[in-house]
């Protein structure tokens, strides 16, 4: 995600200014046609009508943004009643990855920040040991840690043969297991932009507090982590965001008590419930939400720079 | 006091929690990689060291459907990185070699627009767009949405290797008469060849791994790797799917390492 990222380096080279819209076009039309103007046509999709066994009829509709928000009973006569079903789906997968965003928050800061103070030539090395496994098939991953965690897997096993416990834990299929699977996938994300941050920390100002008698402790609460900020919350942002759509997780380690956004649009296009105005509405939401964070965050980046 | 001073750069458990980090990234895939070497037709039992199930795997039962899917992921995969890689590759220059224009910022934006679109919502709009305008999904479709969601990350390490090289370079051919394409072709595409080969090959990697967006765009019946295991995994994990796993694992491990390795070679120059 280089959403906050400069466009360009410093330097203004113009070698290949009279070429830049030719060599431009063929991203524009690729983009354009394939992401920009999908996403409008969904936009519209949300406000039709729904046909049986997937598809739209082309008529107006707020129906499925009805659906979403309010209950009108089994006939769709009755007064509106504000309905949680779809609500509480949204709730819980902001809470899921809030949760994996705080554990991969709290491994990865002190993994990012013992990275940026190892010695420059190993640094590298370190950093490309935590990217390798984002690359990595996410499919894979995700069923790794699903057979990894299973009643009968081998943490089970470990835990059971080594005499820690007397019976196997269940977590798959639990809201741990989505939460664990998550900070799983997405952990890189947040280890990487809190050590470019912290690479570029001035160890003088830690020396300077302890000169003053401060603990390493406050030094760590008071001056590191308001210098490193910026990297934290991109870190949060990079985890949180895929987090909120994310499908195989909640899919392959949560069943279906532990639903989620992701699953829950899937089912409007691939399983029987087929209704695709109501899936399109839904993912308009996600879709809102996640401008909305990266909005907010671009403004306060912006604030902080000055 | 200067004794004092190096030891506070260092806390206490970071050390500890680091390799607590590097062994949960790593744990799942180690646990995957050996167990598909086991000799059993359980999953939980080790009943030894075998090649039994990389057989499967080719000659098996399921050969010939994963045989398919594995073709259709790399010949797509394939694609998908060269023409993305060539679009991010003209993009970078425009952006970064065009001088100040009115459409710059918002080219950028279009081009990281992939990354902040959450895939799930690429997915439903794509499928929704095909449908619209009347295309059959199958193989052209997932094709499609592949190279376009391919080009950020292909635009990504090919603008890094390009805001590191200087204009002068460049402005030296032209200034002993290169032509623009000359300049192009002769001097700094040489010059971004590593980024270049990175682009591509993270490219490749996001199109091979890709299954939340194949999974929407792709007809009935056409399988990609990812959806083939996924398919297979509603069902249980069996040991063939491990086997599988691990050697697409093992593609991935080899495409970044060498990604890496060009590029950190060529910085030390």
């Amino acid at each position: 995600m280089a959403g906050g990222a400069s466009t360009g380096g410093s330097s203004q080279s113009e070698t290949f200014a009279p070429a830049r819209y030719w060599l431009l076009l063929p991203s524009w039309v690729t983009l354009t046609i394939l992401v920009l103007a999908p996403v409008s046509m969904m936009m519209g999709y949300s406000f039709l009508t729904k046909e049986f066994r997937g598809g739209v009829i082309w008529e107006f509709s707020l129906s499925a943004y009805d659906q979403f928000f309010f209950d009108r009973g089994l006939f769709g006569d009755d007064p509106p009643v504000l309905q949680w079903t779809y609500i509480s789906i949204f709730w819980r997968s902001i809470w899921q990855a809030g949760v994996a965003t705080l554990m991969s928050l709290v491994i990865g800061f002190p993994t990012a920040y013992f990275i940026a103070t190892r010695p420059e030539k190993e640094r590298a090395i370190w950093v490309f040991l935590v990217t390798i496994p984002y690359w990595v098939n996410l499919l894979i991953r995700t069923v790794s840690m699903k057979f990894l965690l299973r009643d009968q897997g081998p943490l089970n096993d470990l835990l059971v043969g080594s005499g820690l416990l007397s019976e196997p834990l269940t977590i798959v299929n639990t809201n741990f297991a989505v939460q664990l699977g998550l900070f799983y996938s997405y952990l890189p994300f947040m280890v990487l932009p809190i050590y470019a941050a912290a690479e570029r920390y001035n160890f003088a100002l830690s020396e300077a507090a302890a000169d003053l008698y401060a603990t390493r402790w406050t030094v760590l609460r008071r001056i590191l982590l308001p210098s490193v900020k910026p990297g934290i919350v991109a870190g949060c942002i990079l985890v949180f965001v895929p987090s909120l759509g994310s499908f195989l997780a909640p899919d392959l380690l949560g069943g279906a008590k532990n639903f989620m956004i992701g699953s829950l649009i899937e089912e409007q296009f691939k399983g029987n419930a087929g209704n695709w105005p109501f899936g399109a509405a839904a993912s308009m939401i996600l879709l809102t939400l996640v401008m909305v964070i990266l909005l907010i965050s671009a403004r306060q980046q912006a604030k902080g720079g000055k | 006091m200067a004794m004092k001073s190096y030891d506070l750069r260092q806390y206490p458990s970071f050390k500890a929690i680091t390799i607590f980090c590097l062994f949960i990234l790593y744990a799942p895939l180690l646990v995957v990689t050996v167990y598909s070497f086991n000799d059993s037709v359980s999953i939980t039992n080790w009943e030894g060291v075998s090649l039994r199930w990389y057989a499967e795997v080719f000659t098996g039962a399921e050969s010939e459907k994963f045989k398919i899917a594995a073709r259709n992921s790399f010949v797509i995969a394939l694609i998908a990185a060269s023409a993305s890689t060539v679009m991010a590759t003209f993009a970078a220059t425009a952006i970064l070699r065009g001088g100040r224009f009115k459409l710059r910022t918002a080219s950028f934006g279009l081009i990281s627009l992939p990354l902040m679109v959450p895939e799930i919502v690429t997915a439903v709009a794509t499928l929704i767009f095909f449908n619209a305008i009347g295309v059959d999904r199958g193989l052209i479709t997932i094709l499609l949405a592949h190279i376009a969601f391919c080009i950020p990350f292909a635009y990504l390490p090919i603008s890094a290797r390009m805001q590191g090289i200087e204009a002068t370079y460049e402005q030296a051919a032209m200034d002993l008469y290169a032509t623009r394409a000359k300049a192009f072709t002769r001097v700094l595409l040489p010059l971004m060849m590593p980024g270049i080969i990175s682009g591509w090959l993270l490219a490749f990697i996001v199109s091979l791994d890709d299954f939340i967006i194949t999974n929407f765009v792709k007809g009935a019946g056409v399988e990609t790797l990812p959806t083939a295991i996924f398919g297979s995994v509603k069902q249980g994990i069996k040991p063939n799917i491990m086997a599988i796993s691990t050697m697409l694992l093992g593609v991935s491990v080899v495409m970044v390492t060498l990604s890496w390795l060009i590029s950190r070679r060529d910085n030390n120059k």
